[in-house]
C-alpha cells in the first residue's frame, strides 16, 4: 500500500528508481551536468572584492564609526552636551562633560556644549541607539568599519576625531547592488 | 639466476643517471606548478580568485607556502611512535617519484649521436611496477596514520587502507583488457600499439572509466578523500604532522597525482602520439606533458564538483560495481581478442 499524503499534498517527489543501466546512466549524467555548473560558475567570473584596495560598499543606513555634525552655515557644533546619548547608550561607552557657552566662547547653537566627548569604540557595540536618542542630530552612525588598532586606549576617540572628516571615505552601495 | 624483468632498452650507467635526475627535475617542478593551479582553479569554480598577493598573480604562493613549511618546527606527539613517524613522508614520497620513472615521455631518440630512451625504464613488467609502488605507497598513509598515536589519524589510516586495497583490485582488473589487447606489459610498447591502432580510451572506455576513478581513490583525491576528511577527521593521516614532513606528505599527494595521470595518459589516452600528426621527435615529451596536465585540471575539476562519498557508499561502489564490471569488461575483451 503506497503512502497516501492526503488531498492537500500536490505532489511527491520520490527517490529515482531504476536498475543498474538507469543508475549508471543517471549517476554519469549527473555527474557531467555537475561539471558543466561547476565550469558555468568559472564563466561567471569572481564576485569578490579585492579587499585592501577594494573596499566592500556599504548601504547607506549601515551602522559604522559615529560621527558629530556640525551646522553647515554657522560651523557650530550641533551637540548641546545634553548626555542623552549616554543615558541610552547600552553599552555605557559615551563620556560626555558638559559647559556652559560664554558670548566671548561660543562652541554649539544651545545654552551649553559639550566640553569633552568621548566614544570608547572598543566598548561600542554599534546599535544606532544614540543616534536615535539624540534630539538635535548632532551625533549619527558613519560608514567607517576599518577600526582596529594596536591599543586599546587608541580605540577611544575624542570630540575631534569624531567630529573631523573621515580620510577615506567608504564606497556607499548604489540602488539595486 | 632467476631473471625477475627483462628491460626493453640498455643504456650506460652514466645515461640512465642524467635521465633520472632530468625526468625528477622536470616533473618536480610541476609539483608547486599544480598546487598554485589547482587552488587558483578551485577559486575560480567557486566564484573567487585564489591566492593572487604573494609575486605575480599569487605565482610565488607554493614557495611562500613550503618556506613556511620547512622553517616550522618539527615535533611529533607523545604518544607516537617515533622513527615510523619519521619514516612515513619519505614512503609516501619515495614511491611517488619512483612509479614516474616508467613514465615514457618519448621513444629512443638521438641525442648527440646516442641513442636515449625519453623514459627512466622499460622494463617488460611495466604496470606491475607502477602496481608494486602503489602498493607500497598505502604504507606511507597507513604507517603514518597509525605512528601519530592520535584518533583521528589512525580513523583515517584504517579507511585509506580499506579504500586503497579495495580499489587497487578494481584498478588492477580494469587494465587486463588493455593488456590482452596490446599483448605487452612495457608502458613504450603499449603506446607504441596505440600508434598505430586506436587510443585505448575508445575500445576500453569501460576500463578508462574504472582505472579514472579507482585512480582518484588511490591518489586521495575528493570525492574519494575519506583518508583526510578534513571535516570529519580533521586531516586525517597527517593530522598530527606538521612542518617538513607535512610538507612531504603534500608534495607526495601532487606528485601522486601527477604521476597517475602521466600513467592515464600512456595507458588510454596514447602517450606521446598525436593522431594524423606526426611531429618531430622532440615535441612528444610536451605532448605527453600537456595530456597529463589536461588530466589534472580534470583531477581539479571534479574536486570542485563532487561531494564526498559516504564510507558505505564507497565501499559498495569499489566491490559491487567496479570489481564484477572490471571483471567483465575483463571476460569481454579476452572473448574479442580471441575471436579476431
Amino acid at each position: 500500500m503506497p503512502y497516501d499524503p492526503g488531498p492537500d499534498v500536490v505532489e511527491v517527489v520520490r527517490a529515482p528508481k531504476g536498475g543498474p543501466v538507469r543508475g549508471t546512466y543517471r549517476a554519469f549524467g549527473e555527474t557531467l551536468r555537475g561539471m558543466k555548473t561547476v565550469l558555468g560558475r568559472w564563466a561567471e567570473g569572481p564576485h569578490t572584492y579585492q579587499y585592501p584596495e577594494e573596499k566592500t560598499p556599504v548601504y547607506p543606513r549601515f551602522r559604522g564609526r559615529h560621527k558629530l555634525h556640525r551646522f553647515e552655515d554657522t560651523g557650530l557644533e550641533k551637540c548641546v552636551g545634553c548626555s542623552l546619548c549616554a543615558a541610552a547608550c547600552p553599552a555605557d561607552c559615551i563620556r560626555v562633560v558638559a559647559a556652559e557657552n560664554t558670548p566671548d566662547n561660543r562652541v554649539s547653537a544651545g545654552e551649553r556644549y559639550a566640553a569633552v566627548y568621548e566614544i570608547n569604540l572598543s566598548r561600542c557595540i554599534f546599535c544606532g541607539y544614540c543616534e536615535a536618542a539624540c534630539p538635535f542630530d548632532a551625533i549619527t552612525m558613519g560608514h567607517d568599519y576599518e577600526l582596529s588598532d594596536y591599543n586599546r586606549s587608541d580605540l577611544i576617540f575624542t570630540k575631534e576625531m569624531l567630529l573631523a572628516e573621515p580620510l577615506e571615505r567608504t564606497p556607499l552601495r548604489s540602488a539595486g547592488e | 639466476m632467476t631473471v625477475l624483468a627483462t628491460v626493453g632498452y640498455y643504456e650506460d650507467w652514466w645515461i640512465q643517471l642524467l635521465k633520472a635526475l632530468v625526468i625528477f627535475a622536470v616533473v618536480f617542478q610541476f609539483v608547486p606548478i599544480v598546487l598554485l593551479a589547482e587552488r587558483k582553479i578551485l577559486g575560480r569554480f567557486q566564484h573567487r580568485y585564489g591566492p593572487n598577493r604573494v609575486g605575480l598573480f599569487g605565482a610565488l604562493q607554493p614557495m611562500a607556502d613550503i618556506g613556511k613549511l620547512l622553517f616550522k618546527e618539527q615535533f611529533r606527539p607523545n604518544g607516537s611512535v617515533g622513527w615510523l613517524f619519521a619514516l612515513a613522508p619519505a614512503i609516501s614520497m619515495f614511491t611517488a617519484v619512483a612509479v614516474l620513472a616508467i613514465v615514457p615521455f618519448s621513444n629512443t631518440v638521438d641525442i648527440f649521436g646516442t641513442q636515449v630512451g625519453l623514459y627512466g625504464i622499460d622494463p617488460s613488467i611495466g604496470i606491475l611496477y607502477a602496481f608494486a609502488f602503489g602498493g607500497i605507497a598505502f604504507y606511507g598513509l597507513m604507517l603514518g596514520g597509525w605512528a601519530s598515536g592520535g584518533k583521528y589519524a589512525f580513523l583515517g589510516s584504517m579507511r585509506a587502507a580499506a579504500q586503497l586495497i579495495s580499489y587497487e583490485i578494481a584498478q588492477g582488473l580494469a587494465l587486463v583488457g588493455l593488456i590482452m589487447m596490446a599483448g605487452t606489459l612495457s608502458l613504450t610498447e603499449i603506446v607504441q600499439y596505440q600508434e598505430d591502432h586506436l587510443w585505448f580510451i575508445l575500445p576500453q572506455f569501460v576500463g578508462f572509466i574504472i582505472w579514472l576513478v579507482a585512480g582518484f581513490a588511490e591518489t586521495n583525491r575528493p570525492p574519494f578523500d575519506l583518508a583526510e576528511a578534513d571535516a570529519e577527521l580533521v586531516q586525517g593521516y597527517s593530522t598530527e604532522y606538521g612542518g617538513g614532513r607535512f610538507a612531504a606528505f603534500y608534495a607526495a599527494e601532487y606528485l601522486n597525482i601527477i604521476v597517475v595521470s602521466a600513467i592515464t595518459v600512456t595507458l588510454f589516452l596514447g602517450g606521446w602520439s598525436i593522431p594524423g600528426v606526426d611531429p618531430p621527435t622532440w615535441v612528444d615529451p610536451i605532448v605527453v606533458l600537456v595530456k597529463t596536465l589536461l588530466l589534472v585540471f580534470l583531477f581539479i575539476w571534479i574536486r570542485a564538483t563532487l561531494p564526498r562519498l559516504r564510507y558505505d557508499q564507497l565501499m559498495s561502489l569499489g566491490w559491487k560495481v567496479f570489481l564484477p564490471l572490471a571483471t567483465v569488461n575483463a571476460l569481454v575483451t579476452a572473448i574479442l581478442v580471441v575471436e579476431t
